[in-house]
């Protein structure tokens, strides 16, 4: 026991090995990522910034059936509806999410029967003021024109899980 | 008496009880969607299939077969029924999957959803497959009319709304056509229902093949608040529920009151709501230069009070149709105060005198009595549309037992058939003295009603005797020889919620007071100077001089266009307040909403007023209000009770002295859908009102 120590003290083995493993990592890939240049892998799943979808069509998706805003744990959804001005078919005339509010728990898009709302795969919405995260139906609806092919091919690579 | 075992558990119930009552009184469920208690059985949904025994070894419709229609057994064992097994669980679902195959997926965009019996029963006991994989079927969408929307591929064939507008409305205007898969419910040549109870098919119709077109879409019922109130739309009295979300009413929806409703409400009751939020007062306004012009309630209030001051005692007050008995205590409190008692709750040239007792004013025989009639005679009232529910009521009875029904007045279709008598006072005399089959039949009737219109009692151009005449006549006719021991038949139909309140508390003129027609007379002279409008628009208001008008009131209508002061109050969705209905039933609104902007409860306003005069009233809150109202009023107390008219009181009146020859009878609703200031400022009831008056064609 004692003469192990004093080998291993004299012929400096914890130095050697210690400078192998430096050197290892030293010529090893890099873990960290110049973000914002570049991004990390995300999950299909990943629940990011919502948004609002449309159809191929340009006819939004959202019918206000109003389970999202009745699911919502933190009730940061506010929905109004009424029959559409031209048609008369069910849509909503108010659709406001309060990202300050919401808890990112994806409740929203599982509820939703037509797929219309939807957490997508952004993460970087931070904004300078609160007002800015509370979300209105046209800015949901950007967020979906925005983000629908990230989205759509999120939705077909879970889908086989559902 | 019968028993049959029902699941096991021995139950004895009337052999005339259907299989689903006998499971009801064992306390099993019996899941339906065509059966309803207050209409025919009709056994077309097959919902509620049980296992018998002693009787078809297939399941049966729980529904169309009566315990007595079961034998016992061999040993004389109670017949037995079985809501669990699995031969009933198996037929609910393959009745469930059947009503399925047609009904389209389309729970998210139903108005329907969250309170559709097929969704929650779907989810009890149906199955959550569909073996169905073919197109289902399309059916177009009917045009029924303004009140309700259809959406015809939701429709289970249930026949509900088909067996409420024959039976209950009485209206055959609704019908199934075609067998099958092209079976559809639809209007006769798609017209617009006349019914003034359609809105009831909406509650009815246990899918969201008929719902409600004003709310289309508006709101979900779990995000709706419910509050338990009373309309105040006629002086009926319905129990309704109203449903709001935020600051807004959403919607009316009935509540069952055996007494008064069941379980329907009236077109109006029900789709009034839009004008509770149009054309509201919601800031004091003040008459400045010949412009109103919104000011604050300090500047308002002191306006008000340095006129009172100055006018000494010439200072009147009408209340109108929707005014409730607080506020009415606290103007007359207020007057009283000043020494005046020119107050007035009646409509103009009414015959019901301040010092007639309670049971010449009320509707004695009470609403659910009808039942009990046999002879109704109906004097210068259109009741379909001056209380759709009584009408439903006299209805229900002349189904049920064939009463004979005259009418002396207006001669209009009431959905029952009648004996036209004639339409004046001189056929009310010759009734009275006998003649005429239909005065045989009244002179020889134990429990007749006697139902006595506004109408027939205030006649605007031939003065207060006519009313009185026929108050007596009709207490004659109540009182006859034949008329059963404890038998009050006298019915004095209002058309107004806050009318028998009113009367009850003394809003009448008293102590010198004048009516109100004489206050408007006296107003148009110059004789008086402050007139204070308490919701009143009824009245000419181009008659009423230079008078100083305040108009305390919730909307924008004729009263607050000649105001020079107007004090924005509440409606009776925003404040809790008692209402007497036409049976003398004291019932009370709860508040569901707030008032907007500026505007207060109508008590607060009259108490605020007393202190800006320097007469407070003895009051600073509604429940110091309330005790000393019961105080001076005890009966006001017992809410939801009626407080009875004395059958002797109406023999002292038959006596008096008959001093008209002639005068006719009309109807006191002109327009049904337009009757008050939130009616009027209602866009679905003027869509309603357009249509009933033949202006728009129904199927465009």
């Amino acid at each position: 026991m004692r003469a192990a120590q004093v080998v291993n003290t004299l012929l400096l083995k914890e130095f050697v090995s210690a400078f192998f493993l430096a050197m290892r990592y030293f010529f090893a890939p890099k873990p960290t990522i110049n973000y914002p240049f570049e991004k990390g892998p995300v999950s299909p799943r990943f629940r990011g910034e919502h948004a609002l979808r449309r159809y191929p069509n340009g006819e939004e998706r959202c019918i206000a059936c109003k389970l999202c805003e009745a699911i919502c744990p933190a009730q940061a959804i506010t929905i109004e509806a009424g029959p559409r001005q031209n048609d008369g078919t069910r849509r909503t005339v108010r659709y406001d999410i309060d990202m300050v509010k919401c808890i990112y728990c994806g409740f929203c898009q599982e509820a939703c029967p037509v797929d219309a709302i939807v957490e997508g795969p952004n993460f970087e919405f931070a904004t300078e003021t609160r007002e800015e995260l509370y979300f209105s139906k046209e800015k949901l609806l950007a967020n979906g024109d925005r983000w629908e092919r990230e989205i759509a091919s999120n939705l077909a690579a879970d889908a086989p899980y559902r | 008496m019968a028993s049959i075992k029902v699941d096991g558990t021995l139950v004895e119930v009337p052999d005339y009880y259907t299989l689903m009552q006998a499971a009801e009184a064992a306390g099993a469920e019996i899941p339906r969607f065509c059966y309803h208690d207050r209409l025919s059985v009709a056994g077309n949904c097959r919902m509620c299939l049980v296992e018998v025994k002693g009787g078809p070894p297939k399941p049966q419709a729980s529904c169309a077969m009566a315990v007595k229609d079961l034998r016992p057994g061999p040993n004389g064992e109670p017949p037995e029924m079985f809501t669990n097994t699995p031969m009933v669980k198996k037929a609910r679902e393959g009745v469930m999957e059947f009503l399925l195959v047609n009904h389209p997926l389309d729970c998210p965009i139903c108005d329907q959803g969250g309170e559709c019996d097929l969704q929650d029963q779907a989810m009890a006991y149906g199955v959550d497959k569909s073996r169905f994989h073919e197109n289902k079927r399309a059916v177009e969408d009917k045009y029924i009319g303004p009140l309700v929307k259809t959406s015809m591929n939701r429709c289970i064939h249930c026949t509900r709304c088909v067996r409420f507008t024959t039976e209950v409305a009485g209206i055959a205007e609704m019908g199934l056509l075609g067998r099958g898969e092209d079976a559809e419910i639809t209007t006769y040549l798609e017209k617009a229902l006349s019914s003034e109870l359609q809105g009831n098919v909406i509650d009815l119709c246990p899918v969201g093949a008929l719902t409600s077109k004003p709310y289309a879409f508006n709101a979900r019922p779990w995000e709706l608040n419910k509050t338990e109130s009373i309309d105040v739309m006629d002086a009926v009295g319905s129990a309704i529920r109203v449903d709001s979300r935020g600051r807004e009413v959403m919607r009316i929806m009935p509540r069952v009151n055996e007494a008064i409703n069941e379980e329907w409400i009236s077109d109006k009751t029900r789709f009034i709501w839009d004008g509770l939020k149009n054309q509201r007062l919601d800031r004091p306004y003040v008459r400045k230069n010949g412009k109103l012009q919104a000011t604050t309630w300090e500047e308002a209030l002191s306006a008000v009070a340095a006129r009172i001051k100055k006018a000494g005692n010439k200072v009147g007050a009408i209340a109108g149709d929707l005014a409730a008995v607080e506020e009415m205590y606290a103007l007359k409190g207020l007057l009283a105060s000043i020494g005046s008692g020119m107050t007035d709750v009646r409509p103009a040239m009414s015959g019901i005198d301040p010092s007639m007792p309670r049971s010449a004013y009320i509707f004695n025989p009470t609403i659910a009595g009808i039942e009990e009639a046999d002879a109704v005679l109906i004097i210068g009232a259109n009741p379909r549309k001056e209380a759709s529910l009584i009408n439903a009521r006299i209805r229900k009875t002349w189904r049920a037992k064939n009463i004979p029904v005259g009418v002396i007045g207006e001669r209009a279709d009431l959905t029952y058939t009648y004996d036209y008598l004639g339409e004046g006072f001189e056929t009310l005399v010759d009734v009275a003295a006998g003649k005429g089959s239909f005065g045989k039949i009244l002179a020889k009737a134990q429990r007749p009603i006697i139902i006595v219109g506004e109408a027939a009692v205030s006649h605007a151009n031939l003065g207060k005797q006519v009313g009185r005449d026929v108050i007596a006549i009709a207490s004659k006719l109540a009182t006859g020889a034949n008329v059963a021991e404890g038998w009050n038949g006298f019915a004095l139909l209002h058309n107004a919620a806050s009318r028998v309140g009113g009367i009850d508390i003394g809003f009448v003129p008293h102590d010198g007071g004048v009516c109100s027609a004489d206050q408007i007379a006296l107003a148009g002279k110059g004789e008086l100077d402050v007139l204070f409008l308490l919701g009143a628009d009824e009245y000419d208001m181009s008659a009423m001089g230079k008078a100083f008008v305040v108009y305390v009131g919730s909307h924008g209508d004729q009263g607050a266009h000649r105001a020079d002061v107007i004090l924005p109050a509440a409606t009776y969705t925003e404040k809790s307040g008692t209402y007497v209905n036409t049976e003398g039933r004291v019932q009370q609104t709860a508040r569901a909403v707030f008032p907007p902007g500026d505007a207060k409860e109508d008590w607060a306003i009259f108490r605020a007023l007393s202190g800006a005069i320097g007469k407070p009233l003895p009051y600073n809150s509604l429940a110091q209000l309330r005790s000393a109202l019961y105080a001076e009023f005890p009966h006001l107390a017992n809410v939801d009770e009626i407080a009875p008219g004395k059958v002797a009181d109406l023999g002292k009146l038959a006596k008096a002295a008959i001093k008209t020859k002639s005068a006719p009878f009309g109807s006191a609703v002109a327009d049904f859908y337009l009757s008050n200031p939130i009616a009027r400022a209602s866009a679905v009831m003027g869509e309603c009102a357009a249509l009933a008056a033949g202006l728009r064609q129904a199927a465009e």
